[in-house]
């Protein structure tokens, strides 16, 4: 009897161990097709949309250009205090040589120029001079210094079989670097041109004797060697030479622009984004001229404001008005509430110029029935006004529809049994019908002031130079001023900005409120 | 309870009711009822309860005809300022607002002191059982709780007149019966006038003082319950209500109580004349179920008597039901009690039914 029970009790628990795990496996088996199901889709996303923006994102604070075309004066800078009003020494300007005579060949120093240019206006000149000017610096004393200390210098190949020691390259990194890139442009070999030596005597003053006299190769007593004559070489001034392609290189700015800078990672777009700048003391506000960007962020927030809060005053009574017409009616007048959205979005924002401008529809209208005088029209266009006109218009849309769709989900007998308790029409509209529309206001507005704050065609053509958002900004250092690094950090400060205001949002209306449909 | 046309509490005088101007969904409405009565409208599907109601609460204006509520025209009376409690069929409890703040809502809007509501919300939230669940939302109440919330609601604000379109229809039989129960009982404390719809026949019969049957937009007949089961005016009350046989046949010889009419199967029967004609007309004769006799032996003197066949036998506990074909009639249905001595009948056999002439009606064809 007791054993009987004992095994019931045993099997029952089996039993319930297995119907866990087939419970598992079913649930599993489910997750898997819903997986598959949305996989497409998913890996769309992917592809076109969330690699994109990581890669935005990753741009906005991506800086590696400075340290890969400059990497000699950004190491020999590293002594360089930038509070200091001196110059670097002689060393950095004949690395900047080096860097530049490759630089050159690469048809990088502009792009590095440009990239300087823009923390500091005006260097990008001085990149672009060095192509023509450093073919005039003289610099054979380097090449003659290493050619008579032993002839096989001027024999690129047992200089390539010499660096091929890695003891040697980890010692010289950047003679060895600028050795093999002159060997991929020069296949054919021969001598080697001026930039290896000018590396060469630059790396050499720093590098340990004990470790070059260690080496078991040929070289090693030649550089050891050139290393204890290398004072023969302090004659050569290649720092004037510099000032003479421009003066400007003489300026401790140009170098201390260099080497804020010079790491691959930087906030200096971002810093820019909030118009702020590198300072010696960490980050400064611009001068009040140079401010942009925080003013336009403003004028985008407040702008979406007012358009969200604009559609939502005009929208409400129509979806209100749809709401409540029978079926076939509202799906009719639904379709003239989308009918806009079959023209294009151009054609939209130029029927509102031809309707503002001060020669233009309205405009005349009110001169004719005399409201204003013919000198006094109206400016309607190319200001905030115009932005917010049109684009109220353009965006109305997506408030009506999320409320159209919540208020039509509310039986009519709430509102009747608010009555029947006693409320006139007002007070059942504020206390039992605006509440459960809640939902939709919040759906319509987010949607609304979203696709308001990220708004570019309609500013563009109708906002002047007072009603333009942030994204006319973010065009224009995309498309015109090529400056995808600050574009780059304007849209991540956007993107930073929604994403706090829809958390803002949730914890104030609740994100599980909001009703698309 | 006899009510007075000319001081019943409400009244309906002459109301037609056009949704789209072509098809009257009322049709010349006279009612009267009295104060603290429980009247109920019964009807099918479409036959314009609701439209009655909503009309009497305000939603929708009568297209003719004057409705007057304690003598007064209310016509032109907006909805709110009627002061009349109503039910609605799916409660319509405000889900964004607790069932505290749903039954403080008609206080609220009559500038009820913080006190004197809070104390009458409590009454209504006892009186319906429901203590406890103030801070409750609707939708965290079952079918049955929302519904005592409902009524609570509709009665805190002491109405004198308490409108209820099918409360109890998305209830499951067993809580509708007891519901049923508490709403009469409600009503008999608390003394107020209740309109109730509904078209469930057992609703009516159980709970109303009197029950109006609705059909086509016209009233068929208004009546205490017990009165419009027994002696229905016309074959639609008597169909509607409960179940009916019914046989069809031409009257043969009228007089002031009693009327002789030629089944089509050639027997001759007599009946209570209701609503007939004249010699000659068709008319349907009209016997309830549980009034017929299958055995002939227990029948006392003076009945009719009929030859049957029997085409069914149900078995069905406390009842049997046995269908016979009666003067060419297949659904002739006979209800009698599961007794130790009562018969079981088997399909196909012949036998002979019978009832009292006073159990059988000669109605409208
Ligand atoms: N708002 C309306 N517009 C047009 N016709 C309506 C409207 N409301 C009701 N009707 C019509 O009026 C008639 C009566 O409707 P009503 O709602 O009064 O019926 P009911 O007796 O309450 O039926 P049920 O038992 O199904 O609730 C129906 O034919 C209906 O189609
Ligand atoms: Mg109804």
């Amino acid at each position: 009897m007791v054993t009987d029970t004992a095994n019931r009790l045993r099997s029952q628990a089996e039993d319930s161990v297995n119907l866990r795990r087939k419970l598992n496996r079913s649930l599993r088996m489910q997750k898997v097709r819903a997986l598959l199901l949305i996989a497409p889709l998913l890996i769309f996303i992917l592809i076109s949309f969330l690699f994109p923006i990581a890669d935005m994102l990753f741009r906005s604070v991506e800086n590696k250009i400075v340290s890969q075309v400059l990497p000699r004066t950004v190491a020999s800078l590293q002594s360089w205090d930038p509070a200091n009003s001196d110059l670097p020494n002689e060393a950095t300007f004949r690395s900047i040589y080096a860097d530049l005579a490759i630089a050159v060949e690469q048809r990088r120093n502009t792009r590095v120029g440009t990239r300087l240019n823009y923390e500091s206006p005006g260097i990008a000149s001085l990149f672009r001079k060095v192509k023509r000017g450093m073919t005039k610096i003289d610099v054979s004393s380097f090449i003659n210094f290493f050619n008579d200390l032993d002839s096989n210098f001027r024999d690129s190949e047992w200089l390539a079989r010499e660096f091929s020691e890695p003891e040697l390259a980890k010692l010289l990194p950047f003679s060895a670097s600028a050795l093999e890139y002159w060997r991929v442009e020069n296949p054919e070999g021969g001598q080697p041109d001026s930039y290896l030596y000018v590396s060469l005597a630059v790396e050499l003053i720093s590098a340990s004797k004990a470790e070059l006299g260690e080496l078991e190769r040929p070289i090693a007593d030649f550089l050891v060697k050139a290393q204890e004559q290398l004072p023969r070489l302090d004659h050569v001034n290649l720092r004037d030479a510099f000032l003479e392609i421009d003066r400007k290189w003489g300026e401790p700015t140009v170098w201390r622009t260099i080497k804020m800078y010079s790491s691959t990672l930087t906030t200096g777009y971002l810093l820019n984004s909030i118009d702020m700048k590198k300072g010696l003391d960490g980050p400064e506000f611009r001068d009040d001229s140079e401010r942009l960007y925080i003013k336009i962020f403003i004028r985008t927030l407040v702008m979406s404001l007012t358009i969200t809060l604009c559609s939502l005053l005009l929208g409400y009574p129509v979806a209100y008005f749809l709401a409540h017409q029978p079926l076939r009616r509202a799906n009719l007048y639904l379709i003239l509430v989308l009918l806009p959205f079959w023209t294009s979005l151009l054609v939209r924002t130029s029927a509102w110029k031809v309707l503002l401008q001060q020669e233009g529809v309205i405009n005349d209208f009110m001169v004719v029935l005399r409201i204003i005088d013919d000198s006094g029209r109206l400016i309607m266009i190319n200001n905030q006004f115009g932005t917010i006109v049109a684009m109220t218009h353009i965006l109305l849309p997506f408030m009506i529809l999320p409320l159209f769709s919540v208020m039509k989900t509310i039986p009519e007998s709430y509102v009747r049994a608010a009555k029947s308790l006693g409320a006139s029409s007002w007070t059942a509209f504020r206390r039992i019908y605006f509440p459960q529309t809640m939902a939709g206001i919040g759906a319509g507005s987010v949607l609304v002031f979203i696709l308001a704050i990220g708004y570019y065609i309609t500013p563009e053509l109708v906002g002047g130079t007072k009603g333009t958002f942030i994204s006319n900004r973010i065009a224009y250092h995309i498309s015109s001023s090529l400056n995808w690094g600050l574009a780059a950090a304007l849209a991540s400060l956007l993107f930073g900005a929604v994403l706090v205001l829809y958390w803002v949002y949730d914890r104030i209306v609740g994100i599980d409120n909001v009703k698309l449909g | 309870m006899p009510i007075d046309a000319n001081t019943g509490f409400v009244r309906f005088e002459g109301v037609q009711k056009t949704y789209d101007g072509k098809v009257l969904v009322v049709k010349d409405l006279n009612l009267s009822i009295g104060k603290g009565e429980f009247l109920t409208m019964l009807g099918p599907s479409g036959s314009g309860k609701t439209t009655c109601l909503l009309m009497l609460a305000g939603f929708e204006t009568a297209t003719h005809g004057e409705i007057l509520v304690d003598g007064k025209p209310i016509n032109n009376i907006p909805p709110h300022k009627r002061g009349i409690g109503m039910v609605f069929q799916n409660y319509a409890l405000f889900p964004h607002m607790t069932v505290a703040e749903n039954l403080a809502f008609p206080l609220d809007v009559r500038s009820v002191g913080r006190d004197e509501r809070d104390a009458k919300v409590k009454r209504a939230l006892d009186m319906v059982q429901m203590g406890g669940f103030e801070s409750r939302r609707p939708l965290q109440l079952s079918g049955g709780q929302q519904q005592r919330i409902a009524l609570a609601r509709a009665l805190v604000f002491e109405p004198d007149l308490v409108l209820m379109d099918e409360p109890l229809g998305a209830l499951d039989k067993q809580l509708r019966e007891h519901m049923q129960f508490e709403i009469k009982h409600l009503h008999e404390r608390l003394g107020v006038t209740v309109v109730y719809v509904t078209h469930d026949q057992t609703e009516a019969l159980t709970m109303s003082d009197r029950v109006a049957v609705f059909d086509d937009g016209r009233i068929q007949q208004l009546a205490a319950p017990d009165h419009l089961y027994e002696m229905p005016e016309n074959s639609f009350v008597a169909q509607f209500i409960g179940e009916n046989n019914t046989l069809m046949g031409i009257v043969e010889e009228l007089s002031e109580d009693v009327a002789s009419v030629r089944l089509d199967g050639g027997e001759i029967v007599s009946a209570v004349p209701v609503n007939v004609g004249a010699v000659g007309e068709r008319t349907r004769v009209s016997v309830r179920p549980e009034r017929v006799e299958l055995d002939e032996r227990k029948l006392p003197s003076g009945a009719h008597t009929i030859a049957a066949e029997v085409q069914e036998f149900i078995y069905m506990g406390d009842i049997f039901r046995t269908r016979l074909k009666v003067a060419g009639n297949e659904d002739f249905i006979v209800k009698s009690r599961n007794a130790s001595n009562q018969t079981r009948l088997s399909p196909g056999e012949k036998i002979k039914i019978g009832w009292l002439p006073e159990d059988c009606r000669a109605l409208d064809a």
